[in-house]
């Protein structure tokens, strides 16, 4: 049997989930010796060409990390999609946009704005900022245009399975590239990644109370908090109870909440609207002054339930969808503080 | 011959830098442009989040170096909340930060820049990797390369968290102490790296300095630059990778100042091109005077070269013996020559690790003291570290509920932005004569950025990562006559 052909292939993305492939370690030698790797642009001397060059669905798969924002990313995702049998959308940003996806909070002007001109840093000038096409004296040079938003990878093409962490735990990316070339990948559409919430495999959840109930939240700054006690039970908002399990709990093994990377649970639609009900449930004041107390502890609710998934949401951002603008914005308010939408936008999704 | 020569990556790689040089009727060149084609905009959409999740937030600017920017992160925190971590925490953050700079070091050396020495600046490009590396110095040395990586990152995922996107960073200390049986871990891991750092330092000494011809090549006038450097220092003025003082040299070498991170925007200023995305720092002292080095020009440059050039020594002696040597080699510092850069990292991966295996030996370090929890209300901080590709500052200002207002991040890269222009300007203005170039050429070009380790994902709080390159060769009316591909 010959082996399958892969291709890994980054977007928009920092670079950790190709850190998290070299964080096989050893491992990473089985992996060369299981699957013939066709295109990885940056570990191995392959081009573009080469791909344009296979039969359509000649790779077995595609492992595209990154969320989506620019032409090229968007071409390269569509050629990957024609020549693999199966696209895996691989990590946080690729399956619901991650945590740069958080850029859809504010126009690609703003940020422009922001960065070239309102920092203190930056020189007085004559407010030069970067253009796509500028004259030099000794010719004319171009900067690519950018989409005005972020998008998942299965907003631009279709996607079969989707790997999710930030990064992908390296034991799930082991045991997909298993179940690839051992032709017992799941349904289309499945999550590469056990299907329960990771108080499952919390080490800490024989302290999780059946009946939990919250009288306050507090920030992880605020309490040393107990190692060995459920975080939930202390007041600290950890994603757990909506977050898919998978990684281990590394993050409460270092006594810090989970923050969601792992994404939701199947059957979830919105990942965000899905914890803030879950944590909403624990709240313990049923009279509204109470309820309110507790939700005006949670200060930055997109930023802390949609940290990951703002773009795959119902919400997407405040720019919306293909750059079209949310209603809040062509109302005038793009002044208003940047939480002001997601704040709305998220108790919407609460009571979704 | 004239025409536009364009190193840059695949259409598909978009995000990374390109190389545009321009020739002229002469066969010279007339300017070179270093373009960085992309921003992500972390600092806008970082208004309205908690504060303490920085650290978290802004580590996913680069999952190369996400350890720089959350711990730069959480020390502005400190700041913030005006709040001092316990001595134990203070310990244990440096001790994994320093866990961080070897394995970020050695990966550089071995992975990226090192194949261009190791296996040679013009060998056919499929060798030059570490596939190549570990085929001119055998395959135990690949094997312990790796063993090593895994072994200190293994230390790092325990201690923070994860080591790709830490999470152990709060304002006022770490969120989990370090066990004796971790803290044994430690101590056999630094005693490890000591050794792999000697092994480095020798094999620099055996392949680099031994060879005349590589040296040259060091020593040439197309790698060298005369500008400022700066670099975090201790009290005795010997590098230090996560506190201190900034101290600032001119090109002769003397002190021009040394400034605490909360008055960085006294000194570093930020100058905007329209035709890159990246932003250019420069010494406000001494101003922005345009892409030139030299005295007069604000022009200067962070990261291991500099590091060693504004310290008067390391901390440590087996990396204080290196310090020596290097300094010695080039007849006293500052050392100007951007190739030297690479035995600097050397320098520095001994000292991270001698600097780790005493914080794990010091008693305090499985103290359970490791937080101060912040009673005052936050209002603006302002941190420092040095990232393995220089000075990072991270500064947040917040409302009275920790949420950010604003914040300003300036990265390691973009500090050397415009010596990295400056090099790569005069390297291809050195090596370049007309359009007909091959593709070794251009390599030594491109190893005049290399050398930097430059991270434009960092830099642009863009995209990460190595660079594939393309050459277009055009003629003046932009036809293009030759293609070389380096993808």
């Amino acid at each position: 049997m010959s082996r399958p052909k892969v291709a890994f292939y980054w977007c928009a993305s920092c670079g950790g989930c190709e850190e998290a492939v070299v964080d096989l370690n050893e491992a990473i030698l089985d992996v060369v010796e299981a699957v013939d790797i066709a295109f990885w642009p940056v570990a191995m001397d392959f081009k573009v060409s080469d791909v344009e060059a296979l039969a359509d669905g000649e790779l077995a798969a595609a492992f595209v990390n990154g969320a989506v924002r620019t032409s090229e990313q968007r071409e390269m995702a569509e050629l990957l999609r024609r020549k693999a049998g199966a696209v895996v959308a691989f990590g946080a940003c690729a399956w619901l946009g991650g945590i740069p996806g958080l850029a859809n909070l504010s126009t690609r002007e703003s940020i422009l704005q922001q960065v070239y001109r309102d920092l203190p840093s930056v020189q007085d000038g004559d407010g030069a900022t970067p253009h796509e096409e500028v004259e030099v004296p000794e010719g004319r040079l171009h900067l690519p245009r950018f989409d005005d938003d972020v998008r998942t990878l299965d907003q631009v093409i279709d996607v079969d399975y989707y790997l999710p962490g930030c990064p992908p735990p390296p034991e799930l990316i082991a045991k997909a590239v298993t179940a690839l070339v051992e032709g017992t990948l799941p349904e289309k559409g499945s999550v590469l990644a056990p299907d329960v919430a990771l108080c499952a495999e919390c080490p800490r959840v024989d302290s999780k109370p059946e009946d939990l109930k919250l009288q306050r939240f507090h920030r992880p700054y605020e309490i040393v908090a107990d190692p060995e006690r459920c975080l939930l039970a202390q007041g600290l908002v950890c994603l757990g109870p909506a977050t898919r399990a998978g990684c281990g709990a590394v993050c409460v093994a270092a006594n810090m909440p989970c923050t969601g990377c792992m994404g939701p649970t199947g059957r979830v639609i919105d990942h965000g609207a899905k914890a803030l009900s879950a944590i909403a449930s624990l709240i313990e004041p049923r009279e509204p002054k109470g309820v309110a107390g507790l939700a005006e502890e949670l200060v930055d609710p997109v930023g802390t339930f949609y940290r990951y998934s703002l773009p795959a949401s119902l919400l997407h951002g405040r720019v919306g969808r293909n750059g079209g603008r949310s209603r809040t914005e062509r109302d005038g308010e793009e002044g208003a503080p940047a939480t002001a939408e997601p704040a709305g936008a998220a108790r919407r999704g609460g009571s979704a | 011959m004239s025409g536009e020569i364009l190193i840059d990556p695949i259409t598909r790689l978009e995000g990374h830098g390109r190389i545009h040089i321009f020739v002229n009727d002469e066969g010279a060149v007339d300017r070179v442009y270093l373009q960085i084609p992309e921003l992500r905009g972390f600092e806008k959409f970082a208004q309205g989040r908690r504060a303490e999740d920085m650290p978290q937030i802004t580590s996913r600017i680069c999952g190369v170096c996400p350890m720089a920017h959350h711990m730069a992160g959480t020390k502005t925190l400190d700041d913030l909340y005006h709040v001092d971590p316990p001595p134990a925490a203070t310990k244990i953050r440096e001790m994994v930060y320093d866990a961080f700079m070897i394995e970020d070091h050695a990966l550089h050396f071995f992975f990226l820049g090192g194949p261009d020495f190791v296996v040679g600046p013009t060998a056919p490009k499929a060798q030059r990797n570490i596939l190549g590396v570990i085929g001119k110095v055998g395959l135990e040395i690949g094997k312990e390369v790796i063993g090593l990586r895994k072994e200190i990152r293994g230390l790092m995922n325990e201690a923070a968290g994860k080591a790709i996107h830490p999470v152990f960073g709060l304002p006022g200390g770490v969120s989990k102490q370090v066990s004796p049986e971790l803290r044994d871990r430690f101590v056999a891991g630094a005693a490890h790296a000591v050794e792999f750092g000697r092994f480095s330092l020798q094999l620099f000494r055996d392949v680099v300095l031994s060879n005349q011809a590589y040296m040259d090549l060091v020593l040439s006038d197309a790698y060298t630059h005369r500008t400022y450097y700066m670099g975090l220092v201790d009290e005795g003025n010997r590098t230090n990778f996560y506190d201190g003082r900034l101290r600032v040299v001119g090109p002769d070498g003397t002190e021009l100042l040394t400034f605490a991170a909360n008055e960085y925007l006294d000194h570093v200023g930020e100058h905007v091109e329209p035709w890159s995305y990246i932003k250019f720092c420069f010494l406000k002292d001494i101003g922005w005077t345009g892409f030139e080095d030299g005295p007069d020009s604000g022009v200067y440059a962070v990261a291991p070269l500099a590091r060693l050039n504004v310290s008067e020594g390391m901390s440590t002696p087996v990396a204080q013996e290196a310090y020596e040597e290097f300094s010695s080699t080039f007849g006293g510092r500052p050392v100007h020559h951007t190739l030297a850069t690479h035995w600097a990292r050397l320098v520095e991966l001994v000292n991270a690790a001698e600097r780790m295996g005493e914080l794990a030996a010091d008693p305090e370090i499985t103290s359970p003291e490791i937080r101060t929890i912040p009673t005052e209300t936050p209002t603006e901080g302002i941190g420092v570290v040095e990232a393995p590709r220089g000075t990072l500052f991270h500064h947040y200002r917040t409302d009275e509920r920790g949420l950010i207002t604003s914040a300003n991040l300036i990265v390691a890269t973009q500090n050397n932005a415009a010596r990295i222009a400056l090099s790569v300007d005069k390297a291809a203005k050195a090596l370049v004569h007309g359009t007909d170039v091959d593709e070794g050429l251009l390599n030594e070009v491109e190893m005049a950025f290399r050398a930097y380790d430059p991270c434009f994902g960092c830099a642009t709080h863009a995209l990460p990562g190595e660079m594939p390159l393309i050459v277009e060769i055009r003629d003046p009316r932009g036809e293009l006559v030759r293609e070389i591909r380096r993808d």
